[in-house]
Formats: structure tokens, C-alpha cells, sequence
């Protein structure tokens, strides 16, 4: 397909790729793509410049410490965080990415790019929100640290704001992590997602695609009864398409939090 | 190139290696990379069919790497090195891949067979012996709507099997 004309920009340095998006109106950072190029062509995103940030080496690193804290760049991609050793610290980042679409798009997707595009049925946001997670957002003011739960804050909208760049997620460490979701065919999009995690005290649930940012619930058991009465209590109000109903959406957001529950529960022991 | 200091462009000129022959081309930062090897190179074996990411018609092998070339610009691929379908037979001798391919009737209007062979080589590369369920899990992405898969499956599971 044609695309609307478009100007291009592949800096060598993150201050240059921020001076880029802060410059110019309209412009974008160009991760992997296999999101921005899918809406560049309906048209529903019209950027005037691509930031390609494929020449950021420093975006591009997994690092993990000794207390087991866990530093993905923004552009690694769903395959390289899968083949990881240093990811296996927190082996739900893995296991759920190796399960975003097929092959290809896992060879160019990026970590960065799934947290940024914030599309609701992504699989990142309510897995980041559960885990703890914190984005590091650069702009011409220097560096800042956002929690996960700040960082979502509507439909494709994040904290990193026009002019900003996400460099780093910071995961904390932990094992007791489980996923569960519904989806449109195997690997598919999310009908409904559900995450959480038993590291770091009471248990962490996060559920995507009921809401236009993940929703966390607090629950102070892991009893499958009270996930999913504490899931009922949030009161939720998802939208309801060709796929699912908003009824049946509550209904699979109750059960699928109990399942990534339990998987949680069996991955900690 | 110093840090710092790079430029916008609504046009480049990229230079990529593609079945070992190296192109230099003026291209626009809009052109999607199938619409470069298909329109400027003539490189037409590799197909657009959803145009949406969807399908893997247009599936090549990038650096090594196994991508789908209609959610890429040609510019991003400047300075890469490029397989398609066209570069996987020596002359008139098709691989193990595409002979299996042949052999077992993995195909019929053949559409998808481009991407399907560069998804398989792509597989067989890292894991020459795969199961069944390794190998429907490569060909995920991409999309069949004549054969029903399973003579796909057993063309790649065959040359597995034998090598």
C-alpha cells in the first residue's frame, strides 16, 4: 500500500532521536513497526516524521543485577526476550511474548513499541502492571521513572508524551507470575487478559481489554472464590463487540484473573 | 555518521543485498519494503496479499532474520542483506525444501508458497529436525486458504525427517 508521504530520520544516539521527536510536530518513534506501519496505512495514524531508533544500541540491552532486578531496552523484541538467559529471572515475560502473534511479527516487535502503542488488547500492559514494572521516559528535560500503573492512561495514549522516548522497562524480581487470556484464534489478539503476580506481598491482578488502561483488582487471598468475587466488586463496565459481549467480557475478566492466579501460585512453589 | 546530527529526508538513496546481488536505489521513506523489491528491483516473487500484516505472503528473510517485508519501510532495510524466494534454488536445482514442497502437493494456487518456503527455511535453519507442533507454530503467520495446511506440514516435517 501507498502511504501517505512521510519524512525519515535514523539518529545514532538517543539525545539525537530525542532532539528529533521534540523538533519536529508530528513526529514519531519507529520501533519495530508491526503496529505504527499497520496504522500508518489505514490512515488512522498520519505521522509527519519516523524516528527509526533501530541504530540505538544502548535501547537494545537485558541486563539483569545481582538482587535479580531485570532491565530490558526498549527495543528488544519479543524473540529476543524469549531466547534471553538474563529474562528467565522472571519467566512470564517469556512465556507470554512467545505467544504474541507469529514468528515474524515477534522477530520485529518490541517490548517498547507494545508498552507505547497501548492498544487495550496488547498483552504487555496489564502483565507490566501486575509485575511492578517502571518505563523510563527521556525528553529534552532529562530522565524520569514512571510506574506501570501511571504509564497506561488511555486508548494508545501513555506518560511519554510527544518529544519523549521510553528507553527501559525495570522489572523487579520475582517468579510467582502467571497470564491467562482469551483470544481471537491461537496466539491471537486478547478478548480478555488477565495477569498477576504474588511476588512483592499481596497478590498483583492486572486485566486488560475491559477498560481503556489495564484495571488492577486488590484481592488479599488467592482463593479461586475470592479472585473472583474481588474481580465482580471492581465493577467493571468493558465494551462489547463481534467477539464478546461486555457481559461475557466481565465474566471471562473473573475467570481468567483466577486462572492467572493459580498459575502464579504454581510457578512461586 | 556523529551523534547528533541526523537528518530528516522525504527520500534516500539505500543500498541492500538482496540474493547476493547489492542494489542502489532512490527511494521514498513511504515505500513499504515489498513495494521496493516487487516495483524497483522486479524481485516479484515474494507476494503482497492482506497488506496488513496478516497474511506472510510477503515474508522474507532480513539479516537472518525471518520478517514480513510489508510491515517495513525500504528505507529501514538500508544497509541489510536480503533473501527472498528467488535466491533460495541454485539456477534450475530447487532446494530439499521446495522439491518436498513439490512432492507432497504443498501447494495449490500457490500464492502463499513464497512465504511459506522462506518461513520454513527460516525453521529448518534453527531447528533441523522439528515436530509437528514446532513447525504449524513457524507457519502461524502465515495464511493458507487452499490447502488446509497439512500437506505444508508434511512437506516440511518430511525434509526434516531426511536431512
Amino acid at each position: 500500500m501507498l502511504l501517505r508521504e512521510v519524512e525519515y530520520a535514523r539518529p545514532a544516539s538517543v539525545r539525537d532521536a530525542v532532539r528529533l521527536l521534540s523538533e519536529h510536530d508530528g513526529a514519531r518513534a519507529l520501533a519495530g513497526g508491526q503496529t505504527l506501519i499497520n496504522v500508518m496505512k489505514s490512515r488512522a495514524a498520519s505521522p509527519d516524521v519516523l524516528v527509526d531508533l533501530q541504530d540505538l544500541a544502548e535501547l537494545k540491552a537485558i541486563d539483569l543485577a545481582a538482587d535479580g532486578t531485570l532491565t530490558v531496552g526498549s527495543m528488544v523484541t519479543y524473540t529476543e526476550l524469549v531466547e534471553s538467559v538474563e529474562a528467565r529471572a522472571r519467566p512470564i515475560l517469556g512465556d507470554v511474548c512467545a505467544t504474541i502473534a507469529d514468528v515474524q511479527v515477534r522477530n520485529r516487535g518490541t517490548i517498547g513499541g507494545n508498552v507505547c502503542s497501548n492498544d487495550p488488547t496488547n498483552h504487555l500492559p496489564p502483565l507490566m502492571v501486575a509485575l511492578g514494572a517502571t518505563m523510563t521516559i527521556v525528553g529534552t528535560d532529562g530522565e524520569r521513572d514512571v510506574p506501570a500503573e501511571d504509564f497506561f492512561i488511555g486508548v494508545y495514549m501513555t506518560a511519554a508524551g510527544a518529544g519523549e522516548l521510553v528507553t527501559k522497562i525495570v522489572i523487579p524480581a520475582g517468579k510467582g507470575d502467571g497470564f491467562a487470556a482469551v483470544t481471537i484464534g491461537k496466539d491471537g489478539t486478547c478478548i480478555v487478559s488477565a495477569a498477576a503476580s504474588l511476588d512483592g506481598g499481596a497478590p498483583r491482578i492486572a486485566i486488560g481489554c475491559v477498560d481503556a488502561v489495564p484495571v488492577r483488582v486488590e484481592v488479599s487471598s488467592t482463593a479461586a472464590d475470592a479472585v473472583r468475587e474481588a474481580v465482580r466488586a471492581a465493577n467493571l463496565d468493558p465494551p462489547g463487540d463481534v467477539h464478546a459481549s461486555s457481559g461475557y467480557r466481565r465474566h471471562l475478566a473473573e475467570v481468567l484473573a483466577a486462572r492467572a492466579v493459580e498459575q502464579a501460585e504454581q510457578r512461586r512453589n | 555518521m556523529e551523534a547528533g546530527t541526523a537528518e530528516v529526508v522525504r527520500s534516500k538513496t539505500v543500498s541492500v543485498t538482496v540474493n547476493g546481488t547489492t542494489y542502489e536505489r532512490e527511494v521514498d521513506a513511504r515505500r513499504l519494503l515489498i513495494h521496493f523489491l516487487r516495483d524497483d528491483l522486479d524481485l516479484t516473487g515474494s507476494h503482497v496479499g492482506c497488506d496488513t500484516g496478516n497474511c506472510g505472503a510477503c515474508s522474507v528473510i532480513l539479516d537472518g532474520t525471518l520478517i514480513k517485508s510489508c510491515m517495513m519501510l525500504a528505507v529501514q532495510a538500508d544497509g541489510a542483506t536480503i533473501e527472498t524466494v528467488e535466491g533460495l534454488a541454485e539456477g534450475e536445482e530447487l532446494t530439499e525444501l521446495q522439491k518436498s514442497f513439490s512432492a507432497h502437493h504443498a501447494l495449490q494456487c500457490g500464492y502463499c508458497t513464497p512465504g511459506m518456503l522462506m518461513s520454513a527455511t527460516a525453521l529448518l535453519r534453527s531447528n533441523a529436525h522439528p515436530t509437528e507442533a514446532e513447525i504449524r507454530k513457524a507457519i502461524q503467520g502465515n495464511i493458507c486458504r487452499c490447502t488446509g495446511y497439512v500437506n505444508i506440514v508434511e512437506a516440511i516435517k518430511s525434509v526434516g525427517e531426511t536431512s
